[in-house]
């Protein structure tokens, strides 16, 4: 900001003072009684400013939420709520199994290698998938956010970067587990969608366009999103599977 | 009892695994939700899914709330986040279903000529050019900028309801201001003219 009376003061100042967040209001102030081109503009935006306050006030027949759209908001988030909730337990209970999950695949092919894994409890098995379908679901919908960005001006991709951090740490443990468990396409995948992950996360959160459209040619060029739906799938339809065994399912 | 108590009382039953004490939450802080969420979007449908989408969010990070926190305003942040985020995947629909040079820009509309004094001086035209400068807002210069004109949050509150640097919201704001300034310089300099 202009420390002296004498230089003109910037329009990103007047807009500062304008809202009070000014450093130094009284400088500004003096300033603005001082010059008049400096004051001409403020004037200006003050009624800009004013103008679209009386509108939004004008305008503020903010539609009706009154004890009938509060029930039925309560009636649409009510099993929404429950659902939520039973997610979130499954989440509590399936973390620690899929790691558990993981440990005993691991153990038990280790011994049998390389007999085929037939010995593989189906519940931990099942538990595992469960966790991994479910990984890859929300890594899919993270890729769609990115794939459907508009490329026309700079994106802010602060919660996607949040939600490929999260992704990122499942995937480490999601790629170990079916490493060994003997998945290697399953593992090669989540290896790439790793890469993306750290790519994502590592990014200031606002990206131009340019930056947008390199990830957006790594997510297409490599059909990422198209592995990910589809194995996504073959986990929904390996877990639907009555007795579960311990065939790939890439 | 305190409005402070009463949520916070809510919040533990919530915890506790009562889900239907979040309806006393709903109750308390649905309106300024929702009226937060129609300021942003400009729109009832939108403002009602973004009621749903803040209570949900809400409900599924209450194990991050603090409880000395105020809950009002830990909502209030929530709902603010899910409004920007409307604002960008309506952005992106747009984008993605029309082509750039058929963007709507509502100026377009305007009947041919310049309009003159007294139209400009007219409330249907003033609203017009504000409403058409807010659709050439990007979503986070429309966000930042109803957060601090209209709600009264400040650059650092913004910031941090929107996950931003305090310095992206603050330019957002700027550009916004500018955007506006556009539009609405030609009746601003009419008005300090019929004052003067």
């Amino acid at each position: 900001m202009s420390a002296r009376l004498g230089t003109h003061v910037t329009d990103d100042d007047l807009v500062l003072h304008y809202y009070g967040e000014s450093e130094r209001p009284a400088l500004l102030d003096a300033h603005l009684d001082a010059c008049a081109a400096c004051g001409a503009r403020w004037q200006e935006l003050s009624q800009v400013l004013a103008v679209v306050t009386d509108e939004a006030m004008r305008e503020a027949r903010t539609p009706e939420f009154g004890d009938r759209e509060m029930d039925a908001a309560w009636q649409r988030l009510a099993p929404r709520l429950a659902s939520a909730r039973q997610r979130a337990r499954l989440r509590r209970v399936m973390v620690p199994l899929a790691v558990a999950a993981s440990l005993v695949l691991a153990f038990t092919i280790g011994r049998h290698w390389p007999a085929a894994p037939e010995v593989a409890p189906g519940g931990t098995e099942r538990v595992l998938l469960v966790a991994v379908g479910d990984h890859l679901e929300r890594s899919e919908m993270l890729l769609v956010e990115l794939v459907n960005a508009s490329p026309d001006q700079p994106v802010d991709i602060g919660s996607e970067q949040r939600q490929a951090h999260e992704l990122l740490g499942a995937s480490r443990l999601y790629r170990a587990a079916v490493t060994r468990a003997g998945e290697p396409g399953l593992a090669s995948v989540l290896e790439e969608l790793e890469r993306l992950l750290v790519e994502v996360s590592h990014r200031p959160s606002e990206i131009s366009p340019d930056e947008l459209a390199v990830l957006r040619r790594r997510i297409e060029s490599r059909g990422l999103l198209f592995k990910v739906r589809v194995l996504e799938w073959q986990v929904r339809e390996k877990q639907k599977e009555p007795a579960p065994g311990a065939a790939a399912v890439s | 009892m305190q409005d402070a108590e009463a949520d916070a009382q809510a919040v533990a039953r919530v915890r506790a695994g009562e889900p239907e004490a979040f309806r006393v939450l709903m109750e308390r802080h649905g309106r300024a939700v929702h009226r937060l969420a129609f300021r942003m979007t400009g729109n009832e449908q939108d403002a009602e899914d973004v009621v749903q989408e803040s209570f949900l969010r809400a409900f599924r990070n209450l194990d991050h709330f603090e409880a000395r926190a105020q809950f009002g305003s830990w909502l209030y942040r929530i709902a603010a986040n899910c409004s920007y985020d409307l604002l960008r995947a309506r952005a992106r629909r747009l984008a993605r279903t029309e082509p750039a040079d058929a963007t709507p820009d509502l100026d377009a509309s305007v009947p041919t000529g310049d309009p003159g004094p007294d139209r400009l001086l007219a409330g249907a035209e003033v609203r017009r050019r504000i409403r058409a400068a807010m659709s050439r807002m990007s979503a986070l210069e429309r966000s930042a900028f109803t957060l601090r004109h209209l709600e009264g949050m400040s650059i650092a509150e913004i910031a941090q309801a929107l996950d931003l640097q305090g310095e992206a919201a603050k330019q957002s704001v700027f550009r916004a201001v500018r955007k506006l300034r556009g539009a609405l310089a030609e009746h601003a300099q009419g008005a300090l003219r019929a004052k003067a």
